[in-house]
């Protein structure tokens, strides 16, 4: 793998740090006029999410991280593993629970996610901006009512629960933003 | 492609020219001269913390001046009298939202002026033009009791293995070795200086003697230097000297700053023979100060990158 200088520090950056994958975030050049210059440089575990803020000095040089963003398509689960496929070459790939986490509320067979890899391993799985799925439970709906903005709770096929308008009913598919979890419009 | 656009709006160009108006006004009432001095010499800056941009041109090897100080005190030598300049220099590798390898520094030096005398004048100069940005007195603290106050400890009583626990103490998530003035640097521009009164000047001076770079050591005070620092909040500004003159002591620290580079694998800046004539033909007793005058102009401005306020900056020069 490539190593990178500070000075080549940028946003969106993969580095190893201690063993674990980072991506960078924020990069500023520190330096007193006549003194040592720095890199103060805040970036994302890419392995637990947390973001750390670490300084380097200047011309420093860290190994690049081998992380790449991959467009897969979910196959199925098989309540360990989560398989996804690159459609263009059929090669499959299964990803633990860590690394689905959060995606796995709204990850539905055929859908087209983002399969971050490295060293080849799934890292995490990002679901597409927006999904629809079909609503499976909740209240009946109330005829009519499209204007007072009122909302109730609906479980989707996936398990998720998102805040709906009072007027959907059971069988509806629905839009998702899944970066806010909320309901857009009926699909 | 759309960066052959300006990173400045015109607006803010015109305040920029309205603050260069108000420099030269203000030197002019005092009576310093402005001059231009070669911004292409056949000798560079050796301080190994400054990367110079090197030419090779038929006559040899030529550096971008990282400041206009070797030939500034030549002529005051050569009795020139009180001068300033306000001219482009280049630092090679320097580029941020506080930096631009290339960028307006105003240096000016004044004869019989001791370092105070120098920071009143600087102060009245950015009261001047920036006095509705301002918001209180302006503070004054040595070096010394700025770490006190924001670090914890003493930095002219530390060692390098003291600096080293102060900076994993104060938590500055650095993990690699530094020398001394390494150590201090880190510990200044990420715990001391962050701590400075946001809105208001602050002026740092006695610098440690090992930080004294071109400045005097003091004679009742052989650990610190008679240089200053100005910032503004946490920015800073401008570097001040009571001026050394004696020409031995600069070809030592001139070949102090050479070793220190072959042993870094830096490569060797060339001497500027013609400063140290000049010094051993004697400097008149001066103070000298540069200021940086794109971050004036930013914090004036009230920007956050340095690229926002000049016309074109390094990605679209």
């Amino acid at each position: 793998m490539a190593t990178y200088s500070t000075n080549e520090f940028k946003s969106g950056l993969k580095i190893m740090l201690d063993g674990d994958p980072y991506s960078i975030i924020e990069n500023e050049f520190v330096k007193p006029g006549k003194g040592q210059a720095f890199n103060r440089v805040r970036m994302r575990n890419l392995k637990t999410g947390r973001v750390l803020e670490k300084t380097f000095k200047s011309g420093d040089t860290v190994e690049g991280a081998d992380v790449v963003d991959t467009d897969m398509q979910y196959l199925y689960s098989d309540g360990e593993f989560w398989h996804f496929m690159v459609p263009d070459t059929f090669e499959q790939h299964a990803a633990g629970e860590a690394a689905v986490a959060d995606a796995m509320k709204w990850l539905k067979e055929q859908d087209m996610c983002i399969v971050t890899l490295w060293n080849g391993v799934p890292l995490s799985v990002s679901p597409p901006n927006f999904v629809e799925l079909k609503v499976t439970q909740c209240d009946p709906g109330l005829r009519g009512d499209t204007a007072t903005g009122g909302t109730k709770p609906a479980t989707v096929e996936t398990g998720a629960v998102v805040k709906v308008p009072l007027f959907l009913n059971e069988g509806d598919t629905i839009r998702i933003d899944t970066r806010t979890g909320e309901y857009v419009s009926r699909a | 492609m759309n960066d052959w656009r300006p990173g400045a709006e015109r607006a803010l160009l015109e305040r920029r020219a309205r603050m260069l108006i108000g420099i030269r006004a203000f030197f002019s009432e005092r009576g310093v001269l402005e001059v231009e001095t070669p911004i292409l010499s056949a000798a560079g800056a050796t301080d190994p913390q400054l990367a110079s941009f090197r030419l090779d041109t038929p006559d040899g090897p030529r550096w971008l001046h990282t400041s206009p100080e070797f030939p500034m005190k030549r002529l005051l030598a050569a009795g020139s009298g009180d001068i300033y300049q306000l001219c482009r220099v280049f630092r090679a590798g320097e580029a941020g939202v506080r930096h631009n390898p290339e960028f307006t520094l105003l240096e000016w030096y004044r004869q019989g002026f001791s370092v105070r005398q120098l920071m009143d004048e600087l102060e009245a100069l950015v009261q001047r033009l920036a006095a509705e940005r301002l918001d209180g007195p302006t503070e004054h603290v040595s070096y010394r009791d700025a770490f006190l106050r924001h670090a914890g400890f003493d930095p002219l009583d530390a060692d390098v293995t003291d600096c080293r626990a102060h900076a994993t103490r104060l938590q500055l998530g650095f993990d690699g070795e530094l020398d001394r003035d390494g150590w201090l640097d880190l510990i200044l521009s990420l715990a001391v200086a962050p701590r400075f009164p946001p809105d208001r000047l602050t002026f740092l001076y006695d610098y440690p003697a090992s930080q004294a770079a071109l400045a005097r050591i003091r004679p009742d005070d052989p650990r610190v230097a008679v240089r200053f620092e100005l910032f503004w909040g946490e920015l800073e500004l401008a570097n001040g000297f009571h001026e050394l003159a004696d020409a031995a002591e600069q070809r030592h620290r001139f070949e102090v700053d050479n070793a220190r580079r072959r042993s870094e694998g830096l490569s060797e800046v060339a001497i500027d023979e013609r400063l140290l004539a000049a010094l051993a033909h004697g400097l008149p007793d001066c103070s000298g100060v540069a200021l940086g005058v794109d971050r004036l102009f930013q914090r004036i401005s009230g920007k956050t990158s340095i690229g926002e306020v000049m016309a074109f900056d390094w990605s679209r020069a």
